[in-house]
């Protein structure tokens, strides 16, 4: 019975909406994708989101790890609420983070007034976006490296140091290939998650179309304009390649959990 | 540490940085964390603040940032109860039954997490919009969807679903069968097996999963922009309401409206860490895949 009522609300809510949207996508046909998709404007509003989120967990992998590592390993004051805050963006409204961040990278805000002498314009450019993105993605990699390294054996390390490696050998071939599969699975959640950010962004990116005019937002001007063609193409064609990149990642995953035999 | 030798080569050493290095690093992170996470968050306490507290009364008594906040309050009212229900069914029906295409349903129910928030909400434009067959019916007979509060809520739904049931499927997994079998072999009902045995289980698990589907239902923004249509007073929450505000160039007022919804995630946030700390082994288990 309670099979029977979890599977009719997750249909009701989950798979006929997604449905609704795959078949309407399919009823455009190529031709009517085509058109969509040839629009320079709409290919640029992809191309930015695709890549500032490419470069936000790019960002997130490199300094997520090396949090989780602090996290782990050290210990130091504050440690306990250094940890709680991680998780900020994950409670925190995305309009919230949107406008504080704006206000903190504007050419007048608290951080943005530094380095506006210097020529770096964040808010209002595709920096701006990239800035964002790492503010919300930035849980995932932590979140995921965190357990792994906690679970590591530091008998292994011993080893390395005992065969005469130094610390940043034992570090670069010891430590870190287990923790791939990890680092992974937390860039591909922050780069799904950026691809597809709207709340925190569209504050601070200025949304000058060709710039910093992301996808997402150019699907709700398109439903403004009752562009709906328009607007389901562009959701399909962001969904179809979100869903190829983590089957992708999926499956480099899966061949170096095979290599290294952790998850 | 207290017995630790001044020879080179003790291993306490070969599997540790020098202590410069561990600075540097806490350093690092900690201004990584600072720079995307802290000053933001700092930023809203402190408009506040510089605004001072008769433009945070004036921009809260507001008659549309009551209405806002009513809405939010509504819509999570609704949504959070639903998602409990959801949760626990799918958690019951994964956890404590074998059936085939068990994985595909697990995956199935997190999949709203790898939809943008915007597609989220336009999935039910297509559903229920102006160009559709059911939109206008149902409008016509006095129950519209789209721009109006039940779009709002099924949004809502849509994007907090996974909350519940991924936080509570895997505790519930690790707890087993052995509890109800005991149960029912003293003659128990299914309903009172749930009741008196798996609930007091599961409580903090579920406490756990109901604040964080919380915190999403009442600061959704992307989704529910789409299906909101934007009226003031009418059906605007309390995100929505932040960006009218910041668009009309009422700074001061959206960071007042801002720094409530702030405060929920911080509310949200400590009793989390509480939770994790009291009852670590059973809370958080959905957190991360």
């Amino acid at each position: 019975m309670s099979l029977g009522l979890a599977l009719t609300m997750l249909t009701l809510i989950v798979l006929i909406p997604l449905a609704a949207l795959a078949l309407r996508a399919a009823a455009l046909g190529p031709a009517g994708f085509y058109e969509v998709i040839s629009d320079p404007r709409v290919f640029a509003a992809l191309k930015v989101s695709f890549l500032t989120a490419l470069a936000a967990a790019i960002a997130n992998a490199i300094f997520g790890t090396l949090t989780a590592w602090v996290l782990v390993r050290y210990n130091f004051f504050g440690r306990r609420i250094f940890d709680a805050l991680i998780d900020l963006p994950f409670a925190m409204p995305t309009a919230v983070a949107g406008i504080a961040l704006v206000s903190v990278y504007s050419p007048k805000g608290l951080i943005g007034q530094w380095l506006a002498p210097l020529g770096i314009k964040i808010a209002y450019t595709p920096l701006g976006i990239i800035v964002a993105l790492i503010a919300v993605g930035f849980p995932f990699v932590v979140r995921t490296v965190q357990p792994v390294l906690e679970e590591i054996s530091r008998e292994t390390e011993e080893i390395s140091a005992t065969l005469g490696a130094n610390r940043f050998q034992t570090l670069f071939f010891v430590v870190l290939p287990p923790l791939i599969p990890a680092i992974l699975t937390g860039f591909a959640l922050a780069l799904a998650r950026g691809v597809g950010e709207y709340g925190s962004v569209i504050f601070i990116a200025g949304n000058l179309p060709f710039k910093s005019e992301i996808a997402p937002l150019l699907i709700v001007i398109k439903l403004e304009e009752f562009n709906y063609a328009g607007a389901t193409a562009i959701a399909a064609i962001m969904l179809a390649v979100s869903f190829l990149m983590l089957f992708v990642i999926n499956g480099i995953q899966s061949w170096s959990q095979k290599r290294f035999g952790h998850g | 540490m207290a017995d630790q030798q001044s020879a080179p080569h003790h291993p306490r050493d070969a599997v540790s940085e020098p202590a410069l290095v561990r600075w540097l690093l806490i350093l690092i992170s900690a201004i990584f964390l600072a720079l995307f996470l802290v000053v933001p968050l700092g930023t809203v306490v402190g408009r506040v603040v510089v605004a001072g507290w008769g433009s945070f009364v004036d921009t809260i008594s507001e008659s549309d940032t009551q209405s806002a906040i009513r809405l939010t309050l509504s819509v999570a009212a609704l949504a959070v109860p639903f998602n409990l229900v959801f949760g626990i069914a799918a958690a019951w029906a994964i956890a404590k039954f074998e059936f085939k295409g068990k994985t595909f349903l697990t995956t199935l129910i997190d999949l709203p997490f790898s939809v943008s928030p915007v597609i989220s909400g336009l999935v039910y434009v297509l559903l229920f919009g102006a160009d559709t067959w059911l939109g206008p019916q149902l409008k016509a007979m006095g129950f519209p969807i789209i721009f109006a509060f039940p779009g709002i809520f099924l949004a809502t739904v849509f994007v907090t679903f996974p909350f519940i049931a991924r936080e509570l499927i895997p505790l519930m997994q690790a707890q087993g069968t052995a509890d109800e079998e005991a149960a029912i072999s003293l003659g128990a009902s299914g309903w009172q097996t749930f009741i008196r045995v798996t609930l007091p289980n599961i409580k903090w698990a579920l406490l756990y999963g109901v604040l964080l589907c919380n915190a999403r239902a009442m600061g959704e923004f992307g989704a529910v922009s789409v299906v909101s249509g934007h009226v003031r007073g009418k059906t605007e929450t309390m995100p929505l309401h932040i960006e009218a505000l910041y668009n009309d160039y009422s700074t001061d007022g959206a960071f007042a409206v801002a720094s409530l919804l702030a405060a929920l995630a911080l509310v949200t946030l400590i009793l989390r860490t509480l939770l994790e700390v009291k009852f670590g082994a059973d809370v958080g288990n959905g957190r991360h895949k």
